[in-house]
């Protein structure tokens, strides 16, 4: 049982501080030129919720909020699986644990502008050494640059290649939790492996997967570097998440109005959510 | 059991293929980069290396990315530790919300904030430094270090901290020659995602900075110019990038597996 100590806000001041000095003030500054209108030199004019009335009913908007959640849906049906997969089918000790670990870490260590790029080359068509193989090996008419279908297959696949190694770590940490006298009670029970997996497995997995889906659902949802240096949100627009449009509207154009409405409404997106979800996944866990 | 472990090896080789394209085009020339496909480098050549370094506002480049991303990694566990503590072991007015809350920010995207923190860092002076940078970038990683932390400290038995006040330790003493080598292994993991969250950050690290704290991120946007993109310098600058994760990564190899094992939501 915790004790009641008020004086415990103390050890909590200096992040207190920090982060709300990073995270007020900006999202303060975010919320002023939401609701208001500028036409260049420092001058605002107050224009109320117009910008979110004019965003909402913006078919651009709906474009690239439907293709990031579409974007987020299937990088989570990939890559939670996926991830899940690899976990069980690692071996549990020996020499080759720690090599694992290390190489499969290697893809999330490397600057996202760094993975945009090392992806663009590896896809051009004639000289990269995927675009190569597929285009002459296999034959396929491959090149994201032109084709729509092309540029979402090659992003999804760098994103799976950039983060399941995050799912496989959690997964596998919450599984080498489990002690072996349960596997040994499964095996005198006669337990399929797939009962192993769901009544086993699975429960001690729970609360890491909470934290691997989390994490997944919010970055992916907020995925901007690796597109934009990959395929800068073409061909045309078929790329243009959420942020990359973001960006567009905020730094390429200035207009910050729109694009701080814009902002307040992708944040509320993201926070309903979570909090959805950890909500439903922790509200076990006072029983 | 055989045909299990063909899975993490597949998976494995499909994580090295964009990795080795890139460490062997580093070692091509651009013009055979241009000229066709070959899958190892035919005119093997150490120019691109040696072009980053010698000329310094590449290797500044990588160093200042260094230093930056120390900072903030120091930066980040030394105040994420006493709060982590208060969160596993006391109740008080609001905590709840108070971590749901830190947990938020680790949500706001990037994009979102990269105007506001321009205005506000120039506004206190601190642009182009390398502390505006380890700052900006305690937005997502303070929050992840005390949701880590805390998760380790709540493996660790209350009764530990009673036994030394029995004891007679204060809490300053207690906190550092006891509690901390306990978790240590939790420090460890904290920092590495510390580490690793700034260190691939780019949209926030480029805006803050000019001249004096440019990271290598931004540095990399050089090999674009008017005569078309030197693929081969690009290639070596991002190999380069990937040896400091790779160190950082070997050292807490063994604790990153137990990691997120002790740590609860």
């Amino acid at each position: 049982m915790k004790t009641q100590n008020q004086k415990a806000w103390f050890f909590v001041l200096p992040v207190l501080l920090l982060v709300a000095f990073n995270a007020l003030i900006p999202m303060m500054t975010v919320v002023n030129y939401s609701v208001q209108e500028t036409f260049g030199n420092n001058v605002f004019f107050w224009h109320g919720l117009g910008w979110f009335e004019d965003l909402l009913n913006s078919e651009r908007f709906h474009a690239a909020l439907g293709r990031q959640i579409l974007f987020t849906t299937i990088i989570l049906l990939i890559e939670i699986p996926l991830g899940i997969i690899i976990a069980l089918s690692m071996p549990r000790q020996g020499f080759w644990v720690p090599v694992c670990l290390v190489l499969m870490a290697l893809p999330m260590l490397i600057p996202w502008n760094v993975v945009g790029a090392m992806w663009n080359i590896f896809a051009l068509p004639d000289i990269g050494l995927l675009g190569y193989l597929m285009n002459t090996t296999l034959g396929v008419d491959y090149d994201m640059t032109q084709d729509p279908f092309a540029a979402w297959a090659t992003i999804i696949t760098m994103d799976v290649w950039h983060w399941t190694s995050l799912v496989v770590l959690l997964s596998y940490a919450g599984l080498v939790s489990i002690p072996d006298a349960y596997y040994q009670a499964a095996k005198i029970d006669g337990a399929s492996s797939w009962s192993v997996f769901r009544y086993i497995q699975l429960p001690k997995m729970k609360q890491v997967l909470t934290i691997a889906i989390l994490l997944r659902f919010m970055d992916s949802f907020n995925i901007y570097t690796e597109v934009f240096v990959m395929t800068g949100g073409g061909p045309g627009n078929s790329t243009t998440f959420l942020s990359i449009d973001l960006v567009k509207i905020a730094l390429g154009q200035f207009d910050l109005g729109p694009a701080a409405a814009m902002s307040l409404i992708y944040f509320a997106i993201t926070l309903l959510v979570s909090w959805l979800f950890y909500t439903l996944m922790t509200k076990d866990e006072g029983k | 059991m055989r045909k299990r472990s063909l899975i993490p090896i597949l998976y494995i080789l499909f994580l090295m293929l964009p990795i080795y394209w890139l460490i062997s085009m580093s070692f091509k020339t651009t013009n055979e980069i241009l000229s066709g496909f070959s899958l190892f480098p035919q005119t093997f050549t150490w120019e691109n290396y040696i072009t980053i370094f010698t000329d310094p506002s590449w290797y500044w480049a990588y160093i200042n990315s260094i230093i930056y991303v120390s900072l903030n990694t120091v930066l980040s566990i030394c105040v994420a530790l006493p709060a982590a503590y208060a969160f596993s072991r006391y109740r008080f007015l609001g905590d709840k919300t108070l971590f749901f809350w830190l947990l938020t920010n680790r949500m706001a995207p990037a994009a979102v904030f990269v105007l506001p923190f321009f205005q506000l860092y120039s506004a206190v002076g601190l642009f182009d430094t390398h502390i505006a940078v380890a700052l900006a970038h305690c937005l997502f990683n303070i929050p992840l270090a005390v949701w880590i932390l805390e998760g380790f400290m709540s493996g660790v038995p209350k009764e530990l901290d009673e036994t030394a006040y029995v004891d007679g330790y204060s809490f300053p003493r207690f906190f550092i020659t006891i509690f901390l080598p306990t978790i240590k292994a939790g420090v460890g993991v904290a920092a590495f995602f510390c580490f690793m969250f700034s260190w691939v950050e780019l949209l926030l690290a480029k805006n803050l900075t000019a001249v004096d704290a440019k990271p290598i991120a931004a540095e990399m946007t050089k090999t674009a110019s008017s005569a078309g993109y030197e693929l081969g310098l690009l290639a070596a600058a991002g190999t380069l990038t990937i040896i400091p994760g790779a160190i950082v990564v070997y050292f807490v190899r063994n604790y990153i597996a137990k990691g997120f094992a002790l740590g609860r939501v």
